[in-house]
Formats: structure tokens, sequence, C-alpha cells
């Protein structure tokens, strides 16, 4: 019957998974299953593959050397920069900045466009359920500036309310950042709402993508924002390399934020210039192989479809859901009306933690601990819980199996 | 990895009903214990007679590892001196790791030796124990498993 509903969604489980090398893989002696995908996804051969023959057949450093290689190499790059503008709809690829991540990208905006900007008393706005790398670079630039942090608040299903966000966006608020997508809870954030509410005030808007990239297809001049953030390891590609969108003139008005090779275009003793956009904000030899990469994950979420995926993942959403709800003393933390495919769930009198190890060893990963929110879970009274994050490989069967282990360990930890 | 070796009817028993579970009302050491990790906090309290370990106390929340080892703990010191508790450490420490026991002086203790099949659980395990040689030190800062 979980078959027959999946097949109604058009995919072809069997030959995606057969894609995954990783899927086939035994733990515990039994058959993995990999429910930690908001934490890092896995990679399919085709993803392998262009990292690997990116090394075989085509590596040198770029934008500098003559020869083939580097000619090759740099070609690579600069079409996984179009790969990636075109796969989130970017006006120009000067607005692709290669970034060692998600955390990297809130990092370079918040020491680049805000540190100049902030006043001694300057707001900058987030919310309750970001992640630490959407809180800390702001507080890292708030003590270098005087300003502000602020956080608009979530109620009890861990839904944003854009009246109680535009109450908050006031005189003094330069700046506001929030989650696409909860990494905790999984609520999708009325993105393009929350931006259109800052841009009214002239606010920039930064947006934390990297839970959202994976799951639905994201439009950044649909949204408004200025910056776009998102990492690759979370939608199919290797670690290391993450994306930086920026609005061109937003980019242009900020000055480089780490110097070195690359990012200039002249160096001199009296002083050096700055390479165009998006090199500037390159500083360095980049991760070239990550972000062939990236684009090869790209290719692979074209070919499956992004409707697809998110359609399959609602389906896996909606059954763990119900599968998990049934187990008494199980709490579901975060039940927004519009999640992306995740649960978070706190279970009576039992630490995440021993659910883990005991998942574990029926072969079922799953994430235990704060999930870099700690605001989050001091909101909802948990020092942590258990989350089982969704991918477009997953199947229903893995969430029986995550079922029936839970129901194990309960038995086992219950005494 | 056996998953009933790491979870034995001892330690199940001691996270259900932790022994020492609470605060002391004149404590004259105490300290808080943290693993950033999971989340697992605990507060100690001990009361020294001399240089006995009178009784001590802990509360926070932890998993059944923790809370286990922190319920085991308190039964094992409490009427020792000070420098057999930091032997007991030392024993204790020596079995999560692996580094070899003596099984005859940790009594009910070695129900812990499962754990050091589960790298990732020794830091629960080891967190109560270090938290007891914080307050023994009189040392008032937080300690950390990391």
């Amino acid at each position: 019957m979980a078959a027959a509903r999946e097949a109604a969604v058009g995919l072809d489980l069997a030959r995606i998974r057969a894609e995954f090398p990783v899927l086939s893989r035994q733990v515990g002696g039994r058959p993995l299953a990999y429910l930690d995908n908001a934490a890092s996804s896995q990679q399919p051969a085709c993803v392998i593959d262009a990292v690997s023959e990116y090394a075989r057949s085509h590596h040198a450093n770029v934008h500098r050397g003559v020869h083939t290689l580097s000619q090759e190499a740099t070609s690579l790059y600069e079409g996984a920069r179009e790969t990636v503008r075109r796969f989130v709809n970017a006006a120009s690829s000067h607005e692709i900045v290669f970034v060692r991540g998600t955390t990297e990208a809130v990092n370079l905006v918040a020491q680049s466009f805000a540190r100049p900007r902030l006043q001694p008393g300057d707001e900058i706005l987030v919310t309750r359920l970001e992640h630490h790398s959407n809180i800390v670079p702001w507080q890292l630039v708030a003590a270098q500036t005087g300003a502000v942090l602020r956080e608009a608040p979530i109620d009890r299903r861990g839904v944003v309310d854009p009246g109680a966000f535009r109450a908050l966006l006031g005189p003094r608020t330069r700046l506001a950042a929030f989650a696409h997508v909860s990494n905790a809870l999984g609520t999708v954030l009325p993105a393009a709402e929350l931006v259109a509410l800052a841009r009214e005030r002239g606010i920039a808007t930064l947006i934390d993508g990297a839970q959202a990239v994976p799951h639905l297809p994201v439009d950044v001049q649909a949204l408004g924002a200025d910056f776009y953030a998102f990492s690759a390891h979370k939608m199919y590609g290797p670690t290391g390399v993450g994306v930086l969108y920026g609005r061109e003139a937003m980019l242009a008005a900020m000055p480089p934020w780490q110097g070195g090779g690359d990012m200039i275009l002249s160096v001199s003793f009296k002083g050096s210039t700055w390479n165009q956009l998006p090199w500037k904000f390159e500083a360095g030899t980049p991760n070239v192989s990550g972000a062939v990469g990236l684009a090869a994950a790209i290719d692979f979420l074209g070919r499956i479809g992004q409707a697809r995926i998110a359609a399959h993942e609602q389906d896996l959403l909606e059954y763990a859901t119900g599968r998990l709800a049934g187990i008494p003393g199980l709490a579901i933390i975060g039940t927004a009306p519009e999640k992306s495919s995740l649960v978070s769930f706190a279970v009576e009198d039992i630490h995440p933690h021993d659910l883990g190890t005991v998942l574990d060893a029926a072969g079922v990963a799953v994430r235990t601990g704060h999930h870099c929110a700690m605001p989050v879970m001091e909101f909802f009274g948990v020092p942590a819980t258990t989350r089982a994050s969704f991918a477009l490989y997953n199947t229903r069967a893995e969430i029986d199996a995550l079922h029936d282990a839970l129901q194990d360990a309960i038995r086992m930890l219950r005494g | 990895m056996n998953l009933s070796d790491l979870y034995r009817d001892v330690i199940v028993d001691h996270n259900r009903n932790p022994r020492n579970r609470g605060r002391l009302e004149c404590p004259t050491h105490h300290a808080e214990g943290d693993n950033p990790l999971c989340g697992d906090r605990l507060r100690l309290d001990v009361r020294l007679d001399g240089d006995v370990i009178g009784d001590l106390r802990f509360e926070g929340s932890g998993c059944a590892i923790s809370t286990a080892s922190a319920s085991l703990m308190g039964e094992a010191v409490k009427g020792r001196t000070r420098a057999e508790a930091a032997a007991l450490f030392e024993d204790v420490h020596r079995m999560l790791t692996g580094a070899g026991e003596d099984a005859s002086r940790l009594g009910k203790l070695a129900a812990l030796a499962g754990v050091r099949e589960f790298p990732a659980r020794v830091k629960c395990a080891s967190l109560p124990w270090h938290t007891l040689k914080a307050a023994l030190a009189g040392d008032a800062k937080p300690v950390s498993t990391e």
C-alpha cells in the first residue's frame, strides 16, 4: 500500500535510491534508514562522479592560467555559477558568490554589509526560530557596532506571525534576517511576505535558505530579498561549498570581506583595487571541485523535478506525522500548517540521546540534540529533541522502521 | 555493539529511580556540569564531613546514561574520603575508555562498562564524575565535557 501511494506521486524510488551508493549500506546489521537529511543529505553517484572527474581530468587553479587545464577548471567553475544562477533565478551570475556554506554567507553579510552601516542603537531583526548561524553573526556585529539584536516571536506551533514581525520593524531597524524553513521545527516561513514588509520600510533582508533549497523551488527575484544564503551539502551536494546570492546593487556597494588573491584587480603598496562582482568576495583559490559538485546536484534536482520531490516529501511528512503521533507519550514539536519534511519530537521521560543510540542500533539515523537552535529548545521547554528529516530518497518503509525502533526504544528505556 | 549491554537493568533502574536526587540544604561544595553536545546539565551538591563525603545530591536534565551514572556515583562515593573518591573516578574513567579496570573495586559501577562500546556516550557517563571532581576541588566555574 505504501509503495502504491509512493508511485502515485511519480517518483521511481527504487531507481532514485540506486543512484545513492550509501543507501545500500547496512548499519547495525540492518538496512540504513538515513533520516538526518536536514543536517546533511547524501550524494548521488552523479555528484560523486562529477567531483571525481574534475579531480581526475580537469583540476588546476582558476582565473589565472593560459594553459588548458586552468581554462577547463575556470570554465567548470564559472559554469557552475551560471547553473546556480538559473537554479535560484538570479538576474545575473554576478550576484552569485561562492562561499563555504550558509554560515559563511551570513557572516559575510554581517561584516561587509551590516558592520559599516550600523550605528549604536540601530536594530537587526531575526526570529525566535533561527539556527545559531543566523543569530551569532548578528550578535558579533552588534557587539562591534553598538547595534541591538531583536527577535520576532513564534507561537506554540512554531509559526512566525507576520503581524508580530511587522510590529518589530521600527525606525532603527536596518536589516531583517530569517530562515526560509526552520531546521529545528520544519516551519516554512512566509518569506515573500516578510521581505515585502521590510522592503516597504526600506529595510534590507537576508533569507537563510539552507533548509529550503532541497525541498522547494526558490526564485530570489520573486522573493525580493537582498540576500539569500544556502549550502550544497543539504541539497545532495558536497560539503564545504555554498552560495550567497546578493542583489547586484547591494554587493556593488559593499567593501570586500576578506582580502587575498583573486579578489583584486591590482595590488601595490600605495593601495589596491578590487575585482568586479562576484570575485570581489572570493579571496583565495575557491572550492572549485565543490562548485562542480554543487552544479551536478542542481542538475540532479532538475532531472528529478522539484515539484515531484516536494509532493513525495509532503507525503512522507504526512505519513510520519500520523505514525509518530500514534505513539503514547510522544509529542511533536513544531506543528505549523506549512511544514517542510521533518518531524521533531520529544518522548515523555526519555532523553533524545538515548533514543538516538537505540535507533542507531536499528539502522535508523536521526539527529538528537538542540539542532543549533537553543532559543527554540528554550521556548518549548525541552533540552533537546529527536528529529527525523526526510529527503527525496526516503520511503514509507523507512518511517515504519523509525516507528518500530521507537517503540522498542521506549520499551527498553522505560524498563 | 550490543544495546542490552549499554542499557543494562541496573542502568535503566537507576535512570527510572535515581538515588540521591535533589538538593542539599547546606552543601559545603557544589558544582555544575554541562554537556553542550546533548544538552545534559547537572548540579551536584556535596557535604563534606571532615574529609569524608557525608552526603550528596544531584539534579538536572540528562540522558539515561548520565542520570544512572550520577545515581550510581552517589551510592558509590558516599562515606568515602576525597582520596578514595578520586581513585574511584580514575577506575571509572579507565573502564569507560576501555583502558582496563579492576572490576573488584567498582562494584555496581561495573554496570557502566557497556558505555565504552558507544564512544558518543562516554561523555554522558563521565559528566557526573567530572562535576564531582570540580565540586571537591572547590571550583566555582561550571565544568563542560567539551
